[in-house]
């Protein structure tokens, strides 16, 4: 078995997939967490998705969170269930917000209506003015890079890293390894977590998978006592989320860390794999921050960083056996939710390569929805 | 040209051009902030602005990176305890 990336939902693979009595070695043509990985906030947000496929997932990969921390790997990865505080500037945000929380509670998912009166309760520090929010208790943060390096390690997988996968082994239509710059690595199972790179390892079995930059900047500032609780966002970063434009969106998504500095999100632009500074998404950032949280403004920002999240443009991701090559596996395109959806993934992933039933339904995320159409056996 | 700033109360001198890290260590001090978790002490460590170790209090202002502030005429710096807040 070998996995191709060696970040969250490689490391999420290679952990259940070991689980499961598989012998796993991991891949990456970099280090771990040297993606996307390594360049999020770690959120586990449930409030951010609408009723759908994402949110099942989303769903049962909170639950494997919990699992996770419960087995006493949480503190290794700094797992916070500190809940998102999702706030309205307007009425009808608020109306909007209202709305939109009804459909997810009939999901499954907790959350809660604060009035306007009460917001305080949860943030001392937020805004006078606001219209309202809504309490999402299970929304939840780790901290990615280290997720990935503790489950890596806990699968107990081979990790070869600066190892490059160059071509796919294969014969009479089935995977049989694959050939690094490192040399070969045989293999009757091949998952392809590769992230922004996914596209490229799909390429190399002649497949199609349309994975694309999706840039993101976020703020750090100085290190502050404990000001701000939870996670807090304005309820238009929603929008942004699903959204589909190329050009800039942002809306500050604010949370303090465990060592002190605030972190600020999130900024989404396709402009391919530019890192050049945007000065305009930073003010951005900082300044819809400050409206949430007025004594921003006095506090500095110390740095910046900046990602690509793997995007596909249903804004799904493409997770189950590829439409070709039997044995071949793609585990990618979340997007900015793959730190939270990660076990959920890894866990439909060997129960796909097992065979057996998967938790949640695993056909919205078949990647055969990206083959190009052409004579070739049908897919269910 | 010379300029006189204190460390901890303590009247110092230094270059007109040294950052406060630079002038610091002239003086012999080596840290100027304790962590904020474990209390260990931190002075400078890339010297470039980079890994944000040397963060000291000048003129009350937490946080200020030693190693690209300049030091200036009449500046109190103080030694920076954790966050640097209280």
């Amino acid at each position: 078995m070998v996995v191709i990336g060696a970040g969250m939902v490689g490391a999420a693979c290679a952990y259940y997939l070991a689980r499961a009595g598989l012998s796993v070695t991991v891949v990456d043509r970099g280090s771990v967490s040297g993606g996307t990985s390594g360049a999020g906030e770690g959120n586990l947000l449930l409030s951010d998705k609408e009723r759908g496929p994402e949110l099942d997932l989303a769903l049962r990969s909170h639950q494997l969170w919990r699992d996770l921390n419960d087995e006493g790997l949480g503190p290794d990865f700094e797992y916070e269930a500190k809940g998102g505080l999702v706030v309205a500037f307007a009425e009808t945000d608020f109306a909007a917000l209202q709305t939109f929380a009804a459909t997810q509670r009939d999901a499954g998912v907790v959350t809660e209506e604060v009035t306007a009166d009460r917001l305080s309760e949860f943030e001392p520090h937020l805004a006078p003015g606001l219209a309202g929010g809504f309490w999402y208790p299970q929304d939840a943060q780790v901290m990615p890079a280290l997720a990935a390096a503790r489950l890596l390690r806990a699968s107990g997988a081979e990790v070869r890293l600066g190892t490059a996968v160059t071509g796919l082994q294969f014969s009479d239509g089935t995977v049989r390894g694959v050939r690094t710059t490192l040399g070969e690595i045989p293999a009757q199972h091949v998952v392809n977590a590769a992230g922004l790179w996914s596209g490229e390892i799909a390429e190399l079995a002649g497949s199609t998978l349309p994975t694309q930059p999706r840039r993101g900047f976020v703020l750090v500032t100085e290190p502050l006592p404990p000001l701000i609780r939870h996670k807090v966002y304005s309820a238009a970063y929603v929008s942004d989320v699903s959204s589909s434009d190329a050009a800039l969106q942002s809306s500050a998504v604010v949370e303090g860390t465990p060592s002190g500095p605030v972190l600020i999100g999130a900024s989404r632009e396709r402009v391919g794999l530019d890192r050049t500074p945007s000065y305009d998404a930073l003010g951005r950032l900082a300044a819809q921050a400050a409206e949430l949280f007025p004594f921003l403004e006095r506090v500095d920002v110390q740095r910046y960083y900046c990602g690509f999240r793997p995007y596909l443009p249903d804004h799904l991701p493409a997770i189950g056996p590829d439409p070709r090559l039997s044995g071949f596996f793609h585990a990618s395109g979340h997007e900015g939710a793959g730190i939270g959806l990660a076990p959920a993934t890894g866990e439909l992933i060997a129960a796909l390569v097992a065979g057996e039933k998967t938790a949640v339904d695993a056909e919205p995320f078949n990647p055969a929805r990206f083959a190009s159409p052409q004579p070739q056996e049908e897919q269910r | 040209m010379s300029v006189q700033f204190t460390f901890d109360g303590r009247p110092l001198t230094a270059e007109s051009g040294q950052t406060v890290g630079a002038a610091l260590l002239a003086a012999g001090v080596q840290s100027w902030r304790t962590t904020r978790f474990g209390g260990r002490p931190r002075g400078l460590f890339c010297g470039i602005g980079v890994c944000f170790d040397c963060l000291v209090t000048v003129n009350g202002e937490p946080n200020v990176r030693a190693c690209l502030t300049p030091i200036a005429d009449g500046d109190a710096v103080t030694t920076q305890a954790g966050d640097g807040r209280g």
